[in-house]
């Protein structure tokens, strides 16, 4: 019986900081100390606070040690798990107050939070199923199959009033419901949405690589409401820690009898299989992640039929989103009026968050529909560093709108969002300042839409080129007032006849920001300069003379030797040949560089 | 696994070694001090006899924590407990067998063991 369990982060954040030296020093120097009999370590999914990770936990006084290296093990093992003294000053700094330390929860970054969907991460090792199992797993999935028939299921998923949390927000029990008919008559598929393509988005990657049972439990008991005994997980490649713990999961799974024939004894089959997908972001479009795992080249098909219908294999199908599964074995344990009482009342329960850009506590948070933007970018994210002004938020990343400072007190909900022009989407939440130009975020964004159209129709195949190349001449001081016309009319041209979402929602970054910040494009067009001093066609890098000490630092460091100047003598920058790299600006002590 | 029932099972077994990954959910505190005083006077032992005899009196919301130096060194080893908003009962020159019975009668029975208590020792 261990007395002290510490929870390392395993998740892909921490990882990369070194987590993994992390827990192997840990090892080591508990055995040095002679203390494996004591101390238990577990490796754990994100717990969100990703900004300051590497991440590491010591139960039962949960003291929160924060940016953890390798070389602080020695003095946390004999200071704190040897003799019992946290280690103060490697706590994470919230926590500490003078003498006291201050539980968790009632730190800025999580007090406004409510864990469900991430209830296991960070807390659970998501390699070992009896953790899972000790924090109530597959129990859901037994009081399924043995207290509720098919249809009840159903309706208590849509008594909870839990949307889509892909993105598009629909009802979860209604789409089930679609998929129900004559059961056990043909052959049915429950499949996963793993391919999390947004850029800056990591929620579904959180779930999957810090409580991978949750889905797998979630799509067995979505396979019993609507008669399906297969179930498919696309996930993608550039998830790697994601899919090994999947894969493990499902070993353990099926080891135990969750997974396979007659589970719990009853006669109800499931099993789940991986399908990688190769880096497409299209294939997380619904038709065309079916169609991927086909085995054809991903493409959406036309809708109706709708896969409730016609799906995979052209067999009725349900695809959900990771985080909306992650939500399911809670909903059946503790009832759909509980989750029905968090969030508004369109919105019902919580989203998961990726928060991301000029903010101070970057990482995963997980809040009430409905919580203000405001409360996230101020309380929970810890405001703009640095100083800067809040400008705005992009939600949803390439799909999505984004939200001015004006708008700050917007609720973060399907309604309120829609109301603006901006979307929930799957939760990325970009914040920038005032060194972000909108018009280059929203060229951005196209570039990467452009990129992943799959071709297949036109208007999004041309349109969104046409829309870069509007986009990309306005940058470059070239674009003109009735270029911003003709994108705001190409924009409504693709968003109303494109096959998919892909196309349907590329435009929305740019109509975005024509709303709000049309005098951001109009700067761009009519006085050609970037307000925010990014677009580098419409900068020029001076040098103050009276400021200038002739050091010759910046010359030096010049990549393309733009600058001339004697030793002791005011140097001038060579504007045809400044490629605007900015690196003499960081040379400069004297400030004597400036770009306007 | 053939039924809910041997689910529940594993779920028991895992419940009491998890127990304490959760942060206020303790009923009770037992703060074993570990400065070097305490080390030398054998806390180790006393912390570890603590730890498995909760685990065995199947308590899970037990909490068994380390301090440092309390100041009253030739008493070591020192262990404080605390039941809910009970006042915190100081128990000193502890050894393995007297955490036995602090578990039993004094955690599980409700009845401080006043001869190991500091008053006592005084």
């Amino acid at each position: 019986m261990y007395r002290s369990h510490v929870l390392v982060c395993g998740g892909t954040g921490c990882t990369s900081s070194g987590s993994q030296q992390v827990i192997n020093t840990l090892e080591a120097e508990i055995k040095k100390n002679g203390l494996e009999e004591e101390i238990k370590v577990i490796r754990t999914g994100c717990f969100g606070l990703c900004a300051v990770g590497p991440i590491m936990i010591v139960y039962p006084e949960g003291s929160f040690y924060s940016r953890v290296s390798a070389d602080d093990i020695p003095e946390i093992v004999t200071e704190h798990l040897l003799k019992g003294r946290p280690v103060k000053r490697l706590l994470y700094e919230e926590t500490v107050d003078g003498d006291n330390i201050k539980s968790l929860n009632h730190t800025n970054f999580y007090f406004k939070q409510n864990r469900v969907a991430l209830r296991n991460c960070g807390v659970i090792n998501p390699e070992n199923i009896d953790e899972y199992i000790a924090y109530n797993g597959y129990e859901a999935l037994g009081k399924c199959l043995t207290e509720y028939t098919p249809d009840e299921v159903i309706q208590i998923v849509l008594d909870s009033g839990l949307r889509g949390r892909g993105g598009a927000g629909f009802p979860t029990g209604l789409k089930w419901k679609f998929a129900s008919g004559n059961r056990g008559q043909v052959q049915k598929y429950v499949c996963c949405n793993a391919d999390e393509g947004d850029p800056g988005a990591f929620m579904d990657r959180s779930v999957l690589e810090g409580d991978p049972h949750s889905v797998l439990e979630a799509m067995a008991i979505a396979g019993y409401a609507i008669g399906a005994n297969q179930g498919y997980i696309y996930v993608r490649a550039e998830y790697p820690i994601a899919v090994a713990r999947l894969e493990i999961a499902i070993k353990q799974a099926r080891e135990y009898g969750l997974l396979g024939k007659n589970i719990f004894g009853t006669d109800f089959s499931f099993d789940i299989e991986l399908r990688l997908g190769a880096g497409a972001f299209v294939c997380g479009e619904e038709t065309a992640l079916m169609t991927s795992i086909e085995g054809k080249r991903g493409e959406p098909r036309p809708r109706p039929p709708f896969p409730a219908v016609k799906g995979l294999f052209g067999q009725p199908t349900i695809l959900n989103n990771v985080e909306t599964y992650a939500n399911i074995p809670q909903i059946i344990l503790k009832g759909a009026a509980w989750f029905a009482g968090m969030g508004t009342e369109k919105s019902k329960g919580t989203k998961v968050f990726a928060l991301g850009g000029k903010i101070h506590n970057v990482g995963l948070v997980e809040v009430p529909m409905g919580t203000t933007l405001r409360e996230v970018v101020e309380e929970i994210g810890g405001g703009v560093p640095n100083g800067k002004k809040f400008k705005a938020a992009q939600t949803g990343g390439p799909s999505g709108g984004c939200i001015p400072a004006h708008l700050i007190d917007t609720p973060l909900d399907y309604e309120s969002m829609a109301a603006i022009g901006s979307i929930v989407g799957s939760g990325g939440l970009i914040v920038m300042d005032e060194d972000n130009c909108m018009v280059d975020i929203a060229k951005f964004f196209l570039e990467f839409t452009m990129d992943e159209s799959c071709g297949k129709c036109t208007p999004c195949r041309i349109g969104t080129k046409r829309l870069y190349e509007l986009l990309d001449k306005i940058t470059k001081g070239q674009g003109t007032m009735e270029d911003l016309d003709k994108m705001e009319e190409l924009c409504n041209y693709i968003k109303a006849n494109s096959l998919c979402g892909l196309g349907q929602t590329a435009p929305n970054p740019v109509l975005s920001t024509l709303r709000y910040f049309r005098d951001e494009y109009i700067a761009h067009v009519q006085d050609k300069t970037c307000p925010a001093g990014v677009c580098k066609d419409l900068l020029s890098y001076e040098i103050i003379a009276d400021k200038c000490k002739g050091c010759t630092a910046c010359a030096r460091n010049c990549p393309v030797s733009a600058i001339s100047g004697k030793v002791k003598e005011a140097h001038v920058i060579d504007k045809t040949k400044c490629i605007k790299c900015g690196a003499c600006v960081e040379k400069c002590k004297f400030g004597a560089i400036i770009k306007k | 696994m053939k039924s809910l029932e041997e689910l529940r099972a594993i779920k028991a077994q895992m419940q009491m070694k998890i127990g304490i990954r959760n942060d206020d959910s303790a009923t009770a505190h037992v703060v074993v001090g570990m400065a070097t005083c305490g080390i030398a006077a054998g806390a180790r032992a006393v912390a570890t006899a603590f730890t498995n005899e909760i685990a065995n009196a199947g308590l899970n919301t037990v909490a068994v924590t380390l301090s440092g130096c309390a100041g009253m060194c030739a008493l070591e080893p020192i262990v404080e407990v605390t039941i809910g908003d009970a006042e915190k009962v100081v128990y000193v020159k502890m050894d393995a067998e007297k955490a036995a019975r602090v578990v039993k009668e004094h955690i599980v029975g409700g009845n401080v063991v006043t001869e190991y208590t500091i008053a006592a020792a005084k």
